[in-house]
Formats: structure tokens, C-alpha cells, sequence
């Protein structure tokens, strides 16, 4: 046993038998911390939901379509400018609420799904990504969509809706039977389903009205903290989607046709924040808040301009949810936290893959608009 | 135990208070990166932490270069000399290397890096999702080596202060006995 000795360089009043215990001690902290940074990692349980399984999902419920967004994958880079009324001061110190403020927005229009290359259908989910970029470096990012309540509560109804509303290759529509049994186990999602369904449907983006569907908070300079709800709600007065529109040849009549309205006169949408009271539910985005709560017109988002996706716009930009200036901050909704690291992992993924063109190009001049 | 020179008291201050907050930070990127539920709090304590590890790394190597540290005792074997001394550049290489990669990576993405309250860091690279896509996995890899590194220091460590006795484990605790 004094070869364990001499091999470790043990001090000479160390008995062989201590050495052994001691040497047993240290390599079993050693391997007790593996062990924690496994457990941190996830390798011990294997049947969580992780970032990577929910983006795995959509990849395998879209196929694959490198260098695009896994979600929301058909979409319209935007540019303008937010004008602050003021009527957000009081609940919130971000500084792009401040009366007179003007700051420059970039952002994203699209349509909800993992594919590229579908063809517009006024049915379609449409969503309005925006990116304000206030001054010294600081920002926010937003992603809203046009409907009236989120379809799922948690991260993990969501992960099992992906699959249930999987459209069947042949039919073109989910499985009945998929979508029957993932309503039975989520209630709440069924009541969201038949809100999502009555919702109106309008001609186009410009005239849609896109929700932030979680709730956040509002933070006043005297830290004073408010649950809000918004919604980006058109200036032009809504016109229903017709049977006309869908029968088009145009397979990018949403974009184009917003492309359009754009070079016709900047496009507004008014900011309206909803406070919460108490008793609103801020971390159940299947629920819509009482009708009657009061809004506040904070602002107007005015898009310029429209530009295909390409290199450094807003093709390459991850809109999380969760990047917000101080006056904003997320709310108990554990959506946002998933959203925020879903379109991590989805970002990561299509950072490195090539790139094909979008489906929606510059649309020439002589477009319907002029 | 015979009586060893000690590192000097900001070296031995800024060696333990960067052990807990590098294994911190060390578990707290293993589990942000597949958790769902904490990824975004998470993140929000990454980033700081990770650039107060850069600047306490960086006024270590200061300290370190003005009072050098206590020499290795001359029975330590020529291998195991060699080993410290490689595993010590490697950590030092690291802990400055980790943090300036993840600047780095998230300038790339377009992410603002915030700190807590409104101060956003300026990005160090221009934004290239490609760059991103090379710099992401990077600094995963880095991380998983520094882990190790850190183990292999923790093993070797416990070795000086339990098993040789030779001092070594004594210069560096937090209140150094004779």
C-alpha cells in the first residue's frame, strides 16, 4: 500500500489507509459536480421540454426550410417611426412614451406557420413584429398577432398543439380526431379555439389589429408596476376580408397589397395599452380581459417603407419578446419566457444555414397601388 | 506543514469570489440553454455576471503580474509542474476568452446586451448572423472546457491539501494557516 503513497506524493505522517479515504473523498466531490452540471444541463431528464424539442416539433411538422424562421417563416421587412402621444407616461418610464418622442421603428409583417412559401390566405394567422430603437443602444421588441386570445396556456400545450394541429398532407386540414383529444385535455384552449375562430377577418394587414396576447408590465418612475395588455389597432377603418381576394393569382396578395398601401400614404397603426385590474389574469393569454376595461392611445406606429427580406434586415433579427426598455418588463405569463426561448433556439439554428430568397420580393412600381 | 509564501490577500479575495461566481455562471449556461421556464431570468443574470467575471479576470492578471505568485515546492514532479502551469494559462485564457466570446456572439446576433437598468454594452463585432453561427457553438465548447479545466484544478487542489500537504492548497485558502 505505500506504493499509493509514493504515487500520490502522500506527506509522510498520511497512512495508506487515510490516503485511500481522502483520495475516495476528492474524486467523489469531483464526480458530485458532474453530476450537478448534468442535472443543470438536463442530461438526467430526458423527458423535459427544452427549447430545442419545441423548435425540433416545428421542424418536423413543416419539414425542413433552411435559413428561415421556423415559425411565422413568410414574411415582409418594414421601416418607420413611433410617435408618442403621452398618454403612457404616467404607467410607464420608457423613455419612447414620452410626450413628443419620436423613435425609429424597423419591424416584420408575416404569416403564422413554418412555411416559406404558402401561398397568402386571408384565414391565416398575420402577425406585426416591431423593433423600436430607443436611444443609447436600448430597445424593443415585440411580436403581436391579429388574433384575439393566444390558442394555449402553457409551453407545454403549446408543444402538444404544434403536433394536434398538424395539417394531414392529404386533406390539407389537422386530424379531427388529434385536435378533438388535445381539446379535451386542454379546455382553455378549446374556448381561445372559438374566440380565434369568431375573430373578423379583415382585407389585409393595414387594416388588422395585432395583439400582444401575453401580458406584461408597466413600470412608472415611481415604480409603481401595472399589468397591460396592447394592441396595434389600424387607423383605417377595417374592411372585411372578401371572396374576391382569395380567388387572386397573386400567391403574396397580403404583402403585396400592403406593399402597395405603403406607397400610397404611410401606414398607422395606433399603440392602445390596456391596464389590467386586479383579478385580470396576467399568465393566462387563452383568457381575454373584460371588454370594458379602460385603454390608452399611448402613440402611432407609422410604417414608410417596405423592403424584401435580405442580409441585415429584418430577416436576421430575432424579435424576443422579452427585450424591452426599462418601464416595460414581462409579466408572470410563463409563454413569455418560452416564446423568448424558442425564438432563441430558432434563431441559433437558421443563423447558419444558407439562405434562399422570401417568397415576397420588392414588388415593382407599378404595383396596385399607383 | 511548512511554512509557504501565500498568494497576496486581493489575489486569494479575487480567486474565491470568481470560484463561486464562475461555477455560477458555469450552471446557470448548461441549464439556460434547454430550459423553457427560467431561460429568460436566466439570461438576465448571465449576462452581467459574465462581464463582471471579465473585468475581475482582467484586474487579476494585473495583480497577478505585480506580485507574482509563490513558487511550486521543488519536490513536485517535473509533469505535475508543468500540468499547473498549463492548466493555470488555460484558465486565465478562459475566463477572459469566455466572456469577450459571448460579447462577441451576441454583437453578431443583434442582440442588446443588457446589463440591468438601461445600460446596453456597445456590440464588438458588427451583426453577421454567420459570424453568430460560427461564435455560438464556440463559446458552448469553451464553457464544457473550462468546466473541466475548473475540475481537474478542484482535484489537484484537494491533492496539495489533503493528500501532499505540501503547502501549495494553503497558499491560496481563504485564511491561510501556517
Amino acid at each position: 500500500m505505500s506504493l499509493l503513497n509514493d504515487l500520490t506524493g502522500a506527506a509522510p505522517g498520511l497512512r495508506p489507509r487515510a490516503v485511500l479515504l481522502r483520495l475516495g473523498a476528492i474524486g467523489a466531490l469531483v464526480a458530485g459536480t458532474t453530476g450537478a452540471f448534468a442535472y443543470a444541463g438536463g442530461w438526467l431528464s430526458p423527458g423535459d421540454l427544452t427549447q430545442a424539442r419545441i423548435v425540433d416539433r416545428f421542424e418536423r411538422v413543416n419539414g425542413p426550410h433552411p435559413g428561415f424562421r421556423r415559425n411565422h417563416a413568410k414574411g415582409l421587412c418594414l421601416a418607420g417611426r413611433f410617435e408618442s402621444s403621452g398618454g403612457g407616461e404616467r404607467l410607464s418610464k420608457a423613455s419612447l412614451l414620452a410626450a413628443g418622442q419620436v423613435t425609429p421603428v424597423t419591424g416584420r409583417i408575416a404569416l403564422a406557420g413554418g412555411q416559406p412559401y404558402a401561398a397568402d390566405a386571408t384565414m391565416t394567422v398575420r402577425s406585426l413584429a416591431l423593433r423600436f430603437h430607443l436611444s443609447d443602444r436600448e430597445e424593443w421588441r415585440t411580436g403581436n398577432n391579429d388574433i384575439p386570445v393566444f390558442p394555449v396556456r402553457t409551453p407545454e400545450a403549446f408543444y402538444q398543439q404544434i403536433l394536434a394541429a398538424k395539417p394531414d398532407p392529404t386533406t390539407g386540414k389537422p386530424d379531427p380526431e388529434a385536435l378533438k383529444a388535445f381539446f379535451a385535455k386542454h379546455p382553455e384552449s378549446a374556448k381561445a379555439a372559438a374566440l380565434i375562430k369568431a375573430r373578423t377577418i379583415t382585407s389585409g394587414f393595414a387594416d388588422d389589429t395585432f395583439r400582444s396576447l401575453n401580458a406584461f408590465r408597466f413600470v412608472a418612475t415611481d415604480g409603481t408596476e401595472t399589468p397591460v395588455r396592447w394592441a396595434f389597432v389600424p387607423e383605417r377603418a377595417a374592411t372585411a376580408e372578401s371572396p374576391a381576394q382569395a380567388g387572386r393569382a397573386d400567391k403574396n396578395f397580403l404583402f403585396d397589397d400592403f406593399t402597395a398601401a405603403v406607397r400610397q400614404a404611410p401606414v398607422r397603426w395606433h399603440l392602445i395599452v390596456t391596464p389590467g385590474s386586479p383579478g385580470d389574469d396576467s399568465a393566462d393569454a387563452t383568457l381575454p380581459w373584460p371588454s370594458e376595461r379602460a385603454s390608452i392611445d399611448v402613440g402611432s406606429v407609422i410604417v414608410t417603407t417596405t423592403e424584401a427580406e435580405a442580409t441585415g434586415n429584418c430577416r436576421d433579427v430575432n424579435f424576443d419578446p422579452l427585450v424591452l426598455p426599462v418601464g416595460i418588463v414581462g409579466s408572470d405569463d410563463p409563454l413569455l419566457s418560452a416564446r423568448s426561448a424558442a425564438y432563441a433556439q430558432s434563431f441559433a439554428r437558421r443563423a447558419g444555414e444558407p439562405k434562399a430568397p422570401s417568397a415576397v420580393l420588392d414588388t415593382p412600381m407599378s404595383g396596385a397601388g399607383l | 506543514m511548512r511554512n509557504v509564501a501565500h498568494f497576496n490577500l486581493p489575489a486569494r479575495l479575487l480567486h474565491w469570489t470568481m470560484a463561486v461566481m464562475i461555477l455560477v455562471m458555469l450552471f446557470i449556461g448548461v441549464a439556460m440553454v434547454t430550459s423553457v421556464a427560467h431561460y429568460h431570468a436566466l439570461l438576465a443574470l448571465h449576462q452581467p455576471l459574465g462581464i463582471g467575471i471579465l473585468i475581475l479576470a482582467a484586474l487579476r492578471l494585473v495583480n497577478r503580474w505585480r506580485s507574482p505568485p509563490p513558487k511550486l515546492p521543488v519536490e513536485l514532479p517535473g509533469w505535475q509542474r508543468k500540468a499547473a502551469h498549463a492548466s493555470h494559462i488555460l484558465l486565465y485564457g478562459l475566463m477572459l476568452g469566455l466572456p469577450f466570446v459571448g460579447w462577441a456572439m451576441l454583437s453578431a446576433a443583434g442582440y442588446p446586451i443588457g446589463l440591468g437598468g438601461a445600460v446596453v454594452l456597445p456590440p464588438i463585432l458588427p451583426r453577421d448572423p454567420s459570424l453568430y453561427a460560427w461564435l455560438r457553438p464556440l463559446h458552448t465548447i469553451l464553457a464544457y472546457a473550462l468546466f473541466g479545466i475548473i475540475l481537474a484544478h478542484l482535484g489537484a487542489a484537494l491533492m496539495h491539501g489533503l493528500i501532499r500537504r505540501d503547502g501549495v492548497f494553503s497558499s491560496m485558502a481563504p485564511h491561510p494557516i501556517r
